[in-house]
């Protein structure tokens, strides 16, 4: 029992540290500006344009639901021109970023790690590296500077759908007056909250390709291997995502004055 | 050109080399030999920086490439070509893309002088017009073709193959072990076979390893090897299992 603790924690200390100098190397080659065109455009429509059905649902329906259920509350003690405002501050700064960071998580980290184990358990990437190619510079700097670019565009995306989805319910369906409503928005959402949505989006894009891209590379043999590091993307990116989101929360907040 | 000093190996408590030492001289076609598992690809993927080994060095050109890193050994790799067991062609890609991929990635070719090269490359290895195909939709034998041809364009000193007739009917094998014998003859390239065909071993080995049981058991010309009395050697290449059948 206790050796088996010790080589479980053995294991995730290995992790991490990999995971560490995976993201050193990533990091220093994007500031060699090596990367080949061709192939980031490629990933930024991968991730950004292949992504927009699952962003748009996802950015429209949370701001409905919102919506309906903050005018279920405020309707109580007549606050109901407050609904727009509290959709979109919650959706700028929180919902926002994370449901997206979520969305890609599943769609995009899954299929990077997919992609990537695949190419691992049929020694592409050690082809790769004979054709004096570093895997980190072909395979996961254009990943990772995709992710980066488009995360915060997706986020900047499902905040104006939710908002726009919230404002539809309000109106059309709940009869709330379009002015009070749009005002009482404009007067509590501030360029902070928008800023602190992106700059998550941006983080949580580059988890998503950090976390894909490493599981992918180490994983295990074989099509259990491969599956295993698909769904483990998807795990560890979620979790990453919601944990580093309530610390991003109060660093930005301090920074923004927001909190 | 290539040596091996004291390597060993193993995967977590199982031991696969065990303190090997050889030589391969500049222009030599080396060919090493052993059972299934025994680690001879283990052994190849160490010559060229894929695998790091526990102990001992090995040494390119007398520069020793297990204290290097991964972008270290990419300098090291431009002297080298590798055919993989299973051609580990990039499958998102075309075989025009497969092969010129190297040429790409070192952007000092205008695009027409890479599939100009590309092309003098597949009708080299028997396979012209085939530039717009996918891996998929080759045979097994054409997508080792098309390896050969990925490692071979940039016209390295040292071409390693990793099994390369292994899973091949014996005219194909016949047609890959040809092949292998042209790049080696017009490129003038040292090269390094990892093979349990006894066939390809006799064509194409200057020079035969034995590995067995983690440490290198037999050396010496094709000649010696395969007029062996050494009754490990013979029964590896009568191919008997019982060893009471080994007629030394």
């Amino acid at each position: 029992m206790i050796s088996q603790g010790r080589k479980w924690i053995a294991e995730w200390v290995e992790g991490l540290g990999r995971l560490t100098l995976l993201t050193q190397e990533a990091t220093a080659s994007l500031f060699t500006f090596k990367v080949a065109w061709k192939d980031l455009i490629y990933q930024i429509y991968f991730v950004g344009v292949k992504s927009q059905s699952v962003v748009l649902i996802t950015g429209a329906f949370t701001g409905m639901v919102l919506a309906a259920q903050t005018y279920a509350q405020f309707h109580k003690v007549k606050m109901d021109t407050a609904v727009l405002a509290v959709v979109s501050v919650s959706t700028c700064s929180e919902l926002g970023p994370v449901l997206t960071g979520l969305m890609v998580a599943g769609r995009v980290g899954a299929a990077i790690a997919a992609e990537l184990g695949t190419m691992k358990v049929t020694e592409q990437i050690d082809a790769l590296r004979t054709l004096a190619t570093h895997p980190i510079d072909y395979l996961v700097v254009p990943r990772l500077l995709a992710l980066v670019i488009a995360m915060p565009l997706l986020t900047a995306e499902a905040i104006a759908v939710g908002i726009g989805a919230g404002y539809v319910v309000g109106v059309y369906l709940l009869d709330i007056d379009p002015v009070y409503l749009w005002y009482n928005a404009l007067k509590y959402t501030g360029v902070p909250d928008v800023a602190v949505g992106l700059i998550k989006g941006l983080f949580f894009g580059g988890m998503v390709a950090i976390i894909g891209c490493y599981k992918g590379m180490y994983c295990g043999q074989g099509a259990e291997g491969v599956g295993r590091a698909t769904t483990e993307s998807v795990v560890y990116a979620s979790i990453t995502i919601l944990i580093s989101n309530f610390f991003l929360t109060l660093i930005l907040g301090r920074i923004f004055g927001t909190l | 050109m290539i040596e091996v000093r004291d390597l060993s190996k193993s995967f977590g408590d199982h031991c696969i080399l065990d303190h090997i030492n050889f030589q391969i001289k500049k222009g030599e076609s080396l060919v090493i030999i052993g059972r299934s598992g025994g680690g001879k690809s283990v052994l190849l993927k160490h010559l060229i920086g894929l695998l790091q080994p526990d102990e001992g060095e090995v040494l390119i050109d007398g520069e020793n490439i297990v204290d290097m890193d991964e972008r270290q050994l990419l300098r090291v790799r431009h002297k080298f070509g590798m055919v993989f067991q299973q051609a580990a062609l990039f499958d998102s890609m075309t075989v025009a893309e497969n092969v010129g991929f190297a040429l790409q990635r070192e952007r000092q070719l205008p695009e027409d002088q890479i599939g100009q090269k590309v092309a003098e490359m597949l009708e080299m290895v028997d396979l012209p017009g085939t530039e717009e195909k996918k891996p998929a939709e080759l045979s097994g034998g054409m997508r080792k073709r098309v390896g050969l041809a990925r490692a071979i364009i940039y016209e390295p000193e040292i071409v390693l193959y990793d099994e390369p007739t292994t899973g091949l009917d014996p005219i194909v094998s016949d047609s890959i072990d040809k092949l292998i014998e042209r790049v080696r003859d017009r490129l003038d390239v040292t090269s390094v076979v990892v093979t349990h065909d006894m066939r390809s071993a006799r064509r194409l080995g200057q020079r035969i390893l034995m590995l067995h049981d983690r440490k290198i058991h037999a050396s010496g010309t094709a000649e010696e090897i395969f007029n062996s009395k050494d009754p490990i050697v013979r029964q590896f290449i009568d191919g008997v299992s019982d060893p009471k059948e080994v007629h030394v």
